[in-house]
């Protein structure tokens, strides 16, 4: 494929390039720009994180799991490119050598850009822009120091030039519309689609696959419209999962707080709603929420389109209600009265996979519930409701014996796994546990260890 | 005097630049090929055999290398040639290299490893302590037993015991910049080899050893690590190893760089334990004796798993004088990954053992864990010590603590700095009150339950194998007055170069801009010591005065001789050298040495005095001193799910007359952070069939930024080191890791404010283990 990009403010054009070339290998391997490190290759620890700016403004990706085609038309940043033409130091880079803000060095180019961008932004929710960038030395305290020191500092002029450059032409399999790749993924239904990469990224970088043909969605716009109407909210398939968190977040505050802690910024920033529905795994973080909210799945291939409730999409592991040619267009959420909580369960809290996503939506009326919506990530080989637990609840009075009676009843919806992230006893433990929080938080008790303080 | 400013690390601005060069980052030579090796796929297995056609075929592919096709020795262990670069004959664990595959690219090389046709005929594999000890499966002949006193009669005749055993999980390194090396092929056979390496001199000799050659024909290089921990003391033998094999027998320079997930899956990690105690103590919380076992999984080669267990054992006591003691240590030869060295070096698990007995006496007598603590502190050091009135009175039998203040292998504790340490953290961290609204809160909310809880450390300074305390420094001064220097420690983010040159520029009395340290080059500085024990600036930092006072020496000599003064008078300071009323810059008094004729380069060396150790009996001084911390640690868990987050931390560390505080600091916060994963989040999953199933990121969690604690409060102890090290400072390096004990400890706390029973709790305290240990406490389950 052919790609057309700005690197630090100089234009690069490529031409007939492998689709699944990493931008991290090229900068390190053929263009010799080493200050972007190679810490995991997988997107877990943000030591290759570049920014990369277009119309909609300026982000940071992991450019591990970045393939070049993904590029076209945008401008990227790497550490090398972040001190002003002189080489005087942004305030970050100053802040950060000031507050002793590296030690072994690895991790900093990554934290570097990932402060930049912060920086350029104006963010400074500093626990939340760095949860992607691991750092094995300084324990953060010292990089927080540096990115607070520098909040203040007026962006550095040689970074407000960077503009989004014009895409190469066209491509195929890289369509600008959602009728264009229904016209080539009709006629290619072997095509692996592409959205942010960052699960066929590790098919590459781990897997040493190389699916093909390949067909990249980064240029449909109209995928990426999110709209609020009185009866729905609708969600373009390719709308990236940090503005899923802002649209999701006003409405349904507690999916908000899921998706803040789902993967981490640069990962947020690839990822899409769609993607994250389409891969079909029984630990996305979407699904459970989408299902307790009764959203709809929108589905098309070619010219036909049909709509389907989320839940029903998940057939059986690695299997879904998708035929060959087939793609997800968006996703609505009918508009309701906010019950809806979400309970992510992982080892750390940050940028981790859940060993058990819980979304509850209970409607109570006159101490009884009327309705009740509980949806599970990770306890069965699909995103799946608890249909025993919610026809326990249903009818019931809201009380702890309705509860304790739908937990010993979620012990028959669900017979999870095993594995590295939990054992089926905890998983199990867990799930029953949500639901004493769910009822102990409508009561207005502290639920959360992260709504604490010393 | 630039020693204690807090200046940043020499290399900052190159780190935040991207300039910094790591070793994948080097430019190399056209040609330069790459390394990958095809791993086992079994973890015990014999008869092995590969089909290496489709290998070999393999896009890319330019050489396949197994164990018969090396020249000479086929080994990179560190201690007892015990472990083969390439597998012959039999397989050890799963992920044991068997083949080395060379290519054009680091890609193509990668690829090819994983077409290896690996036959293996499979036996049975152990895989734990408990069939490790079925099948008494250990290195060394027996349990290493060290005793003090007479532990089974002392705990026979108190008046109160607990006991219990528990599990105590390892740790994966994660340095940020995974195994590297590149081999340079010399004329004449010499081999240049690049290496993010802890230990030079180690890969020196074992790429001489697999070359056939004198170690004086290979040179290693070592500019920068992204981080070692301990993990590149030993691990990075093999990639250099078969870097410099392969550049031999190519002709071409070979690049080898671990993908994550190998390199998380090949090497060693921290040794987990299960630790076995019995406890003998009075009702006032005295402590009369104690009995450990402790079992340390060692995986498939010794490496350094001997010295590790001692130090394991050398930590049984913490900072407690115990008066009878018994340790008793196994270390168990398992089919998995050898467990390596890891910052503490087995101290830290030695150390959460006695931390472990504390917290359960306190429990047991519901006693305050701070007093019980300071109860059975050793006595503080002679004059100097802030040994308070308050712990006077309750520490009773003063006298008999003035007779015996001594170790469990017999070394006098004279440096006991922990009383006033104790002291002065408390009052700053407000535990008082603190702990009275853990309380207060406790009682009012039934879904989150707070905890705090103290923990000190006593970490013995000095390699226990006492020949390693020794370090070399090559200094010269150019005749601009510039000045370049090499020592034999190497840079992995500790700043060890900035403490070393901030040294130099004290002795040779200029600014420490006019300091340049290179890479460690062991053609620089030879025999040198793994950069390890915390000991890189204590070693080193006194080799480069001796070799600065030595230059310094002969210009005041010269200097003194043609202005007729004294050369004691000689002053060097402000970047200037005054000789009696002459004022010469020190540019100026360098170039008219050189113009005298005066050797303007030195070398210098440094043993550590007072030190004697034999390790079989447990017996003597290991350590040249101790370094002391506490910390204070406040958690909070939910009950239901067992999720949990540190509130707080407060620490008050020993760093002696601090080098450098800021550098100091950043060792203790990221020490503390460290130490805090290890026991929280970070746990390391094996299936049955012996494969690490948490190889990556994704499975394998260390802290990310928003787990530090929300309110970190970090001083500095205003001391000196009683012994005479470089400018009276401390090592800093593992030491603060153990801080990490305390959130452990709160952690316990939390769970015991859920129901009657004692927590009992493994570490990893994971979510899951807390919702366990919440369950037992509330149903005995």
């Amino acid at each position: 494929m052919d790609v057309r990009f700005l690197l630090n403010g100089e234009t690069v054009e490529l031409q007939g390039i492998c689709p699944t070339a990493t931008l991290l290998d090229w900068l390190r391997d053929t263009r010799r720009l080493t200050g972007t490190k190679e810490g995991c290759n997988e997107g877990d620890c943000g030591a290759c994180t570049v920014m990369v700016q277009d119309e909609a403004g300026a982000r940071t990706m992991n450019a591990c799991i970045l393939f070049l085609p993904q590029l076209d038309g945008k401008a990227v940043r790497t550490v090398e490119g972040v001190a002003g033409p002189g080489g005087q130091l942004h305030p970050v880079q100053q802040a950060m050598i000031e507050q002793h803000g590296s030690q072994c060095g690895f991790c900093t180019p990554g934290f570097i850009m990932s402060m930049v961008c912060a920086h350029t932004n104006g963010e400074t929710d500093f626990d939340d822009r760095f949860a992607g960038n691991l750092c094995r030395c300084t324990g953060y305290a010292p990089i927080i120091r540096a990115a607070e020191a520098a909040a203040d500092e007026p962006v550095p002029p040689w970074l407000a030039e960077d503009v989004a450059v014009a895409r190469y032409g066209a491509d195929l399999f890289a369509p600008r519309s959602a009728d264009e790749l229904a016209t080539v993924y009709a006629a290619e239904p072997e095509a692996v689609l592409v959205a942010g990469a960052t699960d066929v990224g590790l098919w590459v970088t781990k897997g040493l696959r190389a699916p093909a043909p390949i067909i990249f969605l980064g240029g449909c716009e109209d995928l990426k419209t999110i709209d609020v109407t009185a009866d729905n909210i609708r969600i373009g398939a390719m709308a990236d999962m940090n503005r899923v968190r802002s649209v999701m977040g006003e409405y349904h505050p507690s999916y908000g707080e899921l998706i803040r802690r789902y993967g981490s910024v640069q990962v947020r920033n690839a990822a899409t709603i769609g993607g994250n529905i389409a891969n079909g795994s029984p630990i996305g973080d979407n699904p459970p929420a989408l299902i307790a909210l009764g959203a709809a799945l929108h589905l098309r291939k070619g010219a036909d389109r049909r709509t389907i409730p989320v839940e029903d999409f998940f057939l059986d592991y690695g299997s879904q209600d998708r035929a060959p040619g087939e793609f997800v267009e968006a996703v609505s959420i009918p508009r309701q009265a906010d019950r809806l909580k979400c309970y992510k369960l992982s080892k750390r809290f940050d940028q981790d996979i859940s060993s058990v996503c819980g979304c509850f939506n209970v409607e109570v009326a006159e101490g009884r519930v009327v309705s009740a919506q509980l949806a599970f990530g990770g306890m069965a080989g699909v995103p799946k409701r608890a249909a025993r637990a919610e026809a326990c609840l249903t009818g019931a009075p809201w009380t702890s014996d309705a509860i304790a009676a739908a937990q010993q009843a979620l012990a028959e919806d669900f017979t999870p796994l095993d594995d590295m992230r939990a054992s089926a006893a905890y998983r199990l433990g867990a799930a029953q546990a949500f639901l004493a929080r769910y009822f102990a938080e409508s009561l207005g008790q502290v639920v959360s260890v992260l709504e604490v303080s010393a | 005097m630039s020693v204690t400013k807090p200046l940043p690390h020499d290399s900052a601005p190159l780190h935040v630049t991207g300039e910094a060069r790591y070793v994948a980052d080097l430019p190399v030579p056209a040609g330069t090929l790459h390394l990958a090796f095809g791993l086992s796929d079994v973890a015990h297995g014999e008869n092995v055999s590969v089909d290496l056609g489709a290998v070999r075929a393999a896009p890319g592919v330019v050489a396949v290398l197994t164990a018969g096709d090396l020249p000479f020795a086929n080994d990179v262990s560190p201690s007892v040639h015990d472990e083969p670069l390439l597998a012959d004959g039999t397989v050890q664990y799963l992920g044991q290299p068997v083949f080395l595959v060379v290519a054009e690219t680091h890609l193509a090389a990668r690829n090819a490893a994983r077409m290896g046709q690996i036959r293996i005929d499979a036996l049975p594999a152990l895989l734990t302590i408990d069939a490790a000890l079925e099948a008494d499966s250990r290195f060394e002949e027996g349990p290493r037993i060290y005793e003090k006193g007479d532990a089974a009669a002392a705990i026979a005749a108190a008046p109160h015991v607990v006991e219990g055993v528990f599990e105590l999980g390892g740790q994966e390194h994660f340095y940020l910049e995974g195994q590297a090396a590149l081999a340079l092929p010399q004329e004449g056979g010499d081999m240049t080899v690049c290496s993010s390496t802890q230990h030079p001199t180690e890969i020196q000799h074992k790429v001489a050893e697999a070359l056939g050659v004198p170690m004086h024909g290979v040179r290693v290089e070592t500019r920068r690590m992204g981080g070692g921990f301990g993990g590149k003391e030993s691990q990075g033998n093999a990639l250099a190893v078969a870097c410099a094999v392969a550049a031999r027998r190519l002709g071409r320079a070979c690049a080898m760089r671990y993908d994550r997930d190998d390199d998380m899956v090949i090497t060693g990690k921290r040794h987990d334990f299960r630790i076995r105690y019995r406890a003998g103590f009075d009702g006032d919380g005295r402590i009369s004796g104690v009995d450990f076992v402790q079992y340390a999984r060692c995986g498939w080669a010794q490496d350094l798993s001997l010295p590790v267990a001692d130090r394991a054992m050398l930590h049984a006591d913490n900072a407690y004088l115990l008066p009878n003691a018994r340790i008793e240590s196994h270390r168990l030869r398992t089919h998995t990954q050898s467990a390596t060295a890891y910052r503490g070096f087995g101290g830290p698990q030695g150390m959460v053992g006695i931390e472990r007995v504390m917290d359960h006496i306190a429990h047991a007598l519901a006693m305050d864990p701070v007093a019980l603590r300071q109860r059975n502190y050793y006595a503080a050091a002679g004059g100097e010590g802030d040994f308070s009135a308050k712990n006077r009175a309750s520490g009773g039998s003063i006298s008999a603590k003035m007779k015996d203040n001594t170790t469990p292998y017999g070394m006098e504790v004279t440096d006991f700095e922990l009383h006033g340490m104790t002291e002065a953290l408390l009052a700053s961290s407000d535990y008082a009150a603190r702990r009275a609204a853990v309380a207060a809160w406790n009682a009012k909310n039934t879904v989150i339950k707070k905890g705090i809880a103290f923990s000190p450390v006593k970490f013995g300074i000095s390699f226990t194998l006492t020949h390693l305390n020794q370090a070399g420094a090559l200094v010269h001064v150019y005749q601009d007055g510039s000045v370049h220097l090499n020592h034999g420690g190497t840079e992995m983010g500790q700043g060890l170069n900035q403490k070393v040159a901030q040294v130099a520029a004290a002795r040779l009395g200029v600014p420490p801009e006019a300091i340049r340290i290179t890479a460690t080059d062991t053609g620089k500085v030879p025999n040198t010591s793994a950069t390890a024990a915390s000991s890189g600036s204590d070693l080193n930092g006194m080799a480069v005065r001796a070799a600065c006072d030595t230059i310094r020496e002969r210009m005041a000599d010269f200097l003194a001789e043609r202005h007729q003064q004294d050369p004691q008078a000689v002053q060097f300071a402000d970047g200037h050298v005054l000789v009696g009323t002459e004022r010469y810059s020190f540019a100026e008094a360098a170039r008219a040495a050189y113009e005298g004729r005066v050797s303007l380069s030195a070398t210098g060396f440094y043993k550590t005095p007072g030190i004697e150790w034999d390790r079989i009996r447990g017996q003597g001084r290991p350590f040249y001193y101790f370094a002391y911390g506490c910390a204070v640690t406040e958690v909070a868990i939910d009950l239901l799910t067992g999720e949990n987050r540190i509130l707080r931390a407060d620490i008050l560390h020993d760093a002696g007359a601090s080098l450098n505080p800021a550098l100091d600091i950043g060792q203790v916060e990221g020490g503390y952070v460290q130490g805090a994963g290890w026991l929280t989040t970070e746990e390391l999953v094996w299936d049955d069939a012996g494969r690490l199933r948490t190889h990556a990121p994704s499975t394998y969690k260390i802290p990310a930024c928003s787990d530090r604690p929300d309110v970190f409060n970090v001083a500095l102890w205003d001391g000196q080191n009683r012994e005479e090290t470089i400018y009276r400072s401390k090592a800093v390096g593992e030491p603060p890791f153990m801080l990490g004990i305390s959130a452990w400890l709160a952690l316990s706390d939390a769970v015991s404010a859920c129901g009657a029973d004692y927590p009992a709790l493994n570490a990893p305290a994971t979510a899951e283990e807390i919702w366990a240990a919440v369950q037992r406490v509330q149903h005995g389950v």
